[in-house]
């Protein structure tokens, strides 16, 4: 059942009025970059769409076009040394924090000059020098682990805070709710962000839980849930930006649910059988997040019609140069096979 | 050198562990006030708080999350899972994350984690609180799997796992907790993957693990009433494993019982009989390897019957004798 514009409404609500001189303090430049993020991870995705066409990507991968407010909005708040864990749709977390899109690349065409130095692909883009602990191929695997970031943050009195990234359909594992026990006990700085993209495969939300919003389940573990328009690039900037604060002074773990949709399949093998075409169109006519950002910006002057424009076509030439370049470094080497598996 | 218990050679090494290393951190269930599962923390709390001594919810999933995300973040957690029994619930923890990570990522993480319980059966506590499953953690790549079978061991095993940058599996046995034997007062080290000659023979090689190398020690002195001298090698570790020392027993005694605890089928005994199996040795033995573990059963309750379940001193003497007979005046 699609109850999506009646959830939205009643969150949007209950919510204050935003305005663009918003609780992070952007500078109109920040709000720039961080619509150019946007359109790196939209192309990003569709470049990647384009190589699978050309059999150049060895293996599956789950994009993560339409959800772009809610990587950029949040992992884009984050410094270098706070922390991300994610998930199996990690392209848009992993741009947003920072990870280089060329490495990324390298690393989905099975390149030895990839993230992963090739062993990883596209499910566990992991790049710990920008503060990325790594992307998951098991649903639900990262709520505990983002929990002890964010202790070894605490037990050295830092002020690093730690966002943990999901679907809504992994909030149903197990580990979900172990993990938002124990950091709500222990006060741990950790965002737990749910990106509600209406399903889990082909599961939709309603056929996977009774309860109408995933934020509700933190009130069993006392801490504070929230449900917002994750489409919406200031809200969601808003919204974790209040956790960031909180987690940083000791208030514990913050769970936003953030609203959005996918527009791709789940993965390569998808049909998209279980909704319909008219859906999704609806989703990208009325709440696409980069139109969106593009019309709030335009409205507050802060970019012209032609800086717009041009945005994406810079984005576009970047990522293209990227390809040509990533495509002749070397594959990693058959002496690496058994190299790794230990550390030193 | 002090006798002190086996359980005891676990809380310091734990104790100076912590005092070592501020990085180093205790976490699980009842570790704290109550001093864990068998007493290896008690004490700890008091001395080291409760900032380092992390009593927990009954969560192990969450638990060695937990110590997974803090040890590729720098820390260094040494988790207790009241019985080995429940690795199942932290299993995939264990062995989707913490074995995959440094490969996965490409070697760019570490995930300096030890994971310490008490495993085995003996103390009637039956089916779910009784088994022998580092088999299960054996097989898979990425982690390391020791298992002292003694005080001295304990101690030393449980430093090097401490200091290893790896997931270490530290698979305690519960009967032996009350075993006394000389022990340094200070740190010291074993490194992992060197195996231990118990005892030294020259007619048949006994590789054992855990509890297992007692009762086979027990069993060699009864052979040797009949004047067959056994060789008694404990592993230590699963892995890695010391593969020389086993060989070059072998080679010197050209015969070979594997005896562990854990189920026979599907067994690490099996691996150990393959490593000899393998090698040019297989062909100058003089009796056909044979392997003990526990039937294939879950462990029952009853006193008699648990007795049953896994291989004892006289299953072990009858091996042995069956090796020598083996093959008699025929093969040389
Ligand atoms: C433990 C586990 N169960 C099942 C899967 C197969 N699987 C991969 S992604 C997925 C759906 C996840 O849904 P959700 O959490 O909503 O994330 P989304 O894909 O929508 O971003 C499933 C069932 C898995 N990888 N791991
Ligand atoms: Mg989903």
């Amino acid at each position: 059942m699609f109850t999506y514009d009646r959830v939205l409404n009643k969150c949007k609500k209950g919510r204050v009025e935003m305005k663009l001189a918003n609780e992070a303090g952007f500078s109109n430049n920040d709000f720039i970059e961080m619509y150019r993020k946007m359109w790196q991870i939209r192309i990003f995705e569709e470049t990647l769409e384009q190589l699978y066409k050309n059999g150049e990507i060895h293996g599956t991968m789950h994009l993560c076009t339409g959800q772009e407010a809610t990587a950029a909005g949040s992992a884009g708040l984050l410094r270098k040394q706070d922390w991300i864990t994610s998930t199996h749709r990690n392209h848009g977390h992993s741009i947003a924090k920072g990870t280089s899109i060329e490495a990324m690349l390298a690393e989905i065409l099975g390149k030895k000059t990839g993230t992963n130095q090739g062993k990883g692909g596209s499910m566990h883009i992991a790049d710990p020098d920008h503060g990325h602990l790594g992307s998951n191929g098991i649903v639900g695997a990262g709520f505990p682990i983002a929990a002890g970031a964010a202790l070894t943050a605490q037990m050295n009195g830092t002020d690093q805070v730690v966002i943990c990234y999901s679907g809504d359909g992994a909030t149903n594992e197990g580990s979900f709710h172990e993990a938002m026990n124990l950091a709500s006990l222990w006060h741990l700085p950790v965002i737990y962000f749910v990106e509600n993209n209406q399903y889990g495969m082909s599961t939709a939300t309603a056929d996977s839980m009774n309860i109408r919003h995933i934020s509700q389940r933190s009130q069993s573990y006392g801490i504070e849930g929230i449900t917002i328009d994750g489409n919406d690039l200031i809200e969601v900037i808003n919204t974790t930006f209040r956790a960031i604060q909180k987690a940083q002074s000791g208030g514990g773990p913050t769970l936003i649910e953030a609203m959005t949709y996918r527009y791709c399949g789940h993965s390569k093998s998808d049909q998209r059988l279980y909704r319909k075409k008219t859906e999704e169109q609806w989703w990208q006519d009325n709440f696409d997040p980069i139109k969106r950002t593009k019309k709030t910006l335009l409205e507050h002057g802060i970019l012209t019609k032609e800086e717009c424009a041009q945005i994406p076509l810079v984005v576009q030439t970047e990522i293209k140069a990227a390809v040509v370049k990533v495509r002749k470094d070397p594959k990693p080497d058959l002496t690496d096979l058994e190299t790794q598996v230990y550390a030193e | 050198m002090k006798e002190i218990t086996y359980l005891e050679a676990i809380h310091e090494a734990l104790d100076e562990a912590l005092s070592n290393d501020e990085k180093v951190y205790l976490l699980g269930e009842d570790i704290g006030v109550y001093g864990g599962g068998f007493g290896a923390t008690k004490g700890l709390l008091e001395k080291y708080g409760a900032g380092r001594i992390r009593s927990t919810p009954i969560s192990e999933s969450a638990i060695t999350g937990v110590a997974v995300g803090s040890a590729m973040t720098g820390m260094r957690p040494i988790m207790e899972l009241q019985f080995s029994d429940f690795v199942t619930i932290a299993m995939d923890q264990l062995v989707n994350q913490a074995a995959k990570i440094h490969y996965m990522y490409g070697g760019s993480t570490k995930v300096p984690l030890v994971m310490r319980t008490a495993a085995g059966s003996g103390t009637g506590a039956a089916a779910q609180h009784s088994q022998s499953l580092e088999n299960w953690l054996a097989h898979v790549p990425g982690l390391k799997v020791v298992q002292p079978s003694c005080a001295y061991d304990a101690k030393g095993l449980l430093h090097a796992a401490v200091e290893d940058n790896n997931p270490v599996m530290f698979y305690e046995h519960k009967l032996l907790y009350p075993l006394k034997e000389e022990v340094p007062e200070s740190k010291f080290l074993i490194p992992l993957g060197v195996a231990a000659v118990k005892r030294a023979g020259s007619d048949l090689t006994i590789v054992a693990t855990g509890i297992m190398v007692h009762k086979a020690i027990a069993a060699a002195e009864i052979l040797a009433q009949s004047g067959i001298e056994a060789e008694i090698i404990d592993p230590r570790t699963l892995v890695p494993l010391d593969e020389d020392t086993i060989l070059r027993s072998v080679a010197k005694t050209r015969r070979l019982l594997v005896v562990t605890e854990a189920v026979k089928r599907s067994g690490f005994g099996g691996e150990i009989a393959a490593v000899v199996a393998e090698s040019d040795l297989s062909m100058q033995l003089l009796a056909p390897i044979m392997r003990l573990g526990g039937k294939a059963i879950p462990i029952p309750c009853q006193q008699d019957l648990e007795y049953a379940a896994v291989p004892q001193i006289e299953d072990i003497v009858k091996s042995a004798m069956k090796q020598m007979d083996a093959f008699k005046g025929g093969l040389v």
